[in-house]
């Protein structure tokens, strides 16, 4: 079963392609992680997979009528938004608007489905606090829940890791390589390549909109394709301790 | 529910305060018998023809303004978002004050309504042709910014022109918005624009709540933007639009209710649409028992009071705002 299916996606702005002839699948049990630098296009693939976007090529979710799409697939915008003084509990149930008839209140099966986001996150202690007087790394956990009470086969993320202490970003990754475990699918954009080493399954690398590399991390992060894109020299070690990668240098 | 409860009383309280409020020195038994009966006294008249009206426009214009209030700040994600902002009460205005400059105003009763709803009714038809269902929010303000300006310069304009003194006070003195002297004629001239603005407005409320994760979430979520936009402007427009043609411009009602509501309700904005919906026509009936009892030898305007209460309790909104941001 096939959770997103892209075949030659192309975002056009003002005559310049920011996506160019993206295809790609994705199955259950992956994930994926995608990086590029600034500007290779990462933000418009993901929304223009959505359907956010006007887009040529086909995309699998873009092509699903709206209310039908928010049951397939959920997403974190790269924006933590939280409007209103709203509490924890509020926020998270937002996820169950997708699965809601028409004018009817929380049932039983979406207060089940609150309560498992919360216990995933382990959000319990704050339930009742206001959203907007938690700390970042409290507000990135509590937009995670929203979106696993969403409870969709996949999730896309733009870039949840950013800005986030060591510890968090760590915890992110833990939940999105379980979900991947669980059998549900995650597609993380992120700058974070030491990150996207260790915890995701598959790497998408973009380059100025194309995708130039895709499969294990251990293929994609190779000397050739980080010093091509990133225009970087790296570390990169397969260690007891798992896999180690770092940055190191600019090709000049 | 409980809030929802406590409002109802409330405004309950107010209508019957409002019906008891005025200068005839009678009881309030006398005063509700001549209302639910037509015994042919004066009494019976004032009670069924002048003071019932009123109260009843107080709660309609209160409750479009309330709701419309918190409708606009639920999708600009802003709490010094207001009705007036989509350019619809400034056009309402305009529309008015052309009928009173004419002499159209004083050649048939619902010439005066008649015409700010024509205006409001074309400021809308702009607005949705410069910010339609593929603008997004900071094109609908900008718009809104720039009706507003056309309308109050045209406003201007007419009283600069005006060559009798009379109209032009006339003019000023029905811009500060009142709901003295009005009939059942106004309730059933706006009635129905409101029941159209109310029905698509407080169908809103999902996607309002969708809408506090920011617009790329909503629309991931299921929420059709271009509709929820197109619900917006024309709710509030009907609504206020027919407010504004009835009893003038009535400001920071819009403004000041979702903003005093928002914490009862845990900040929720489709919660927040119901409340200030009720808080809305409370303050109105408030303000306009106030006008009555205040000053009952003047004509004190509710448009003036309602701004003498409302731009500090701004105040106290931006200084607030000022001590929470870092």
């Amino acid at each position: 079963m096939t959770l997103l299916s892209l075949s030659d996606l192309t975002v056009f702005r003002n005559d310049c392609p920011i996506v160019d002839g993206v295809t790609v699948r994705v199955l259950p049990g992956e994930c994926v992680g995608l990086i590029g630098p600034n500007g290779a296009g990462k933000t418009t693939l993901l929304r223009a997979a959505l359907g956010l976007l006007e887009a040529r090529g086909y995309s699998s979710l873009a092509a699903l009528p709206a209310s039908e799409r928010a049951r397939a697939v959920a997403w974190m915008p790269q924006a933590r938004e939280i409007a209103w003084p709203v509490s924890v509990e509020a926020v998270i149930a937002l996820g169950r608007i997708p699965h809601l008839p028409r004018g009817a209140r929380l049932r039983d099966a979406d207060r089940a489905a609150v309560d498992a986001a919360i216990a995933h996150m382990e959000l319990e202690p704050m339930r009742h606090r206001t959203a907007t007087h938690l700390s970042g790394g409290e507000q990135a956990r509590v937009l995670i829940a929203r979106a696993l009470a969403q409870e969709t086969p996949l999730l896309l993320a733009d870039e949840p890791i950013a800005g986030l202490d060591p510890a968090h970003q760590i915890a992110t990754m833990q939940v999105f390589a379980g979900l991947a475990r669980a059998g549900r699918s995650v597609i993380v954009s992120l700058h974070d390549l030491a990150q996207a080493a260790r915890h995701c399954t598959r790497l998408l690398m973009l380059d100025r909109g194309q995708l130039v590399a895709d499969g294990p991390p251990a293929q994609v992060l190779t000397a050739d394709n980080v010093a091509r894109v990133f225009g970087v020299t790296a570390f990169y070690r397969d260690t007891p301790q798992g896999v180690v990668f770092q940055p190191m240098e600019l090709t000049k | 529910m409980r809030l929802a409860a406590l409002l109802l009383v409330l405004v309950a309280a107010l209508f019957a305060a409002s019906l008891l409020s005025g200068p005839l020195p009678v009881s309030a038994w006398q005063a509700l018998a001549a209302l639910a009966g037509d015994d042919g006294t004066p009494l019976s008249v004032v009670m069924r023809e002048i003071r019932l009206p009123r109260a009843l426009l107080a709660v309609m214009i209160g409750a479009s303004l309330g709701l419309s209030g918190a409708a606009m700040q639920g999708y600009l994600r802003n709490p010094l978002a207001e009705p007036g902002l989509i350019g619809v009460s400034g056009a309402a205005a305009l529309g008015a004050v052309l009928a009173l400059q004419t002499g159209l105003a004083a050649a048939f009763a619902l010439a005066l309504p008649l015409s700010a709803l024509g205006m409001a009714v074309l400021a809308v038809l702009l607005i949705l042709m410069l910010a339609g269902p593929r603008g997004a929010s900071i094109t609908l303000i900008l718009a809104g910014i720039a009706i507003s300006a056309l309308a109050g310069a045209l406003t201007s304009l007419v009283l600069n022109l005006s060559p009798n003194p009379f109209a032009a006070a006339d003019i000023v003195f029905w811009m500060m918005g009142s709901l003295a002297d009005r009939s059942f004629t106004h309730i059933w001239l706006a009635l129905p624009f409101m029941l159209v603005g109310w029905a698509l407005l407080a169908g809103l409320g999902r996607s309002l709540d969708a809408l506090t994760l920011g617009e790329d979430a909503a629309q991931a979520m299921g929420v059709r933007l271009p509709r929820l936009r197109l619900a917006l402007i024309l709710g509030t427009a009907a609504s206020v639009g027919a407010a504004t043609a009835v009893a003038g411009a009535i400001g920071f009602v819009g403004l000041v209710v979702p903003h005093l509501l928002r914490p009862f309700v845990g900040g929720r904005p489709s919660a927040l649409l119901w409340a200030s919906a009720l808080g809305g026509a409370a303050m109105v009936l408030a303000a306009d028992i106030a006008v009555r009892e205040v000053f009952p030898t003047r004509d004190l305007k509710l448009g003036v009071l309602m701004a003498l209460v409302g731009a500090p309790l701004f105040l106290h909104l931006i200084y607030k705002t000022r001590k929470e941001l870092p």
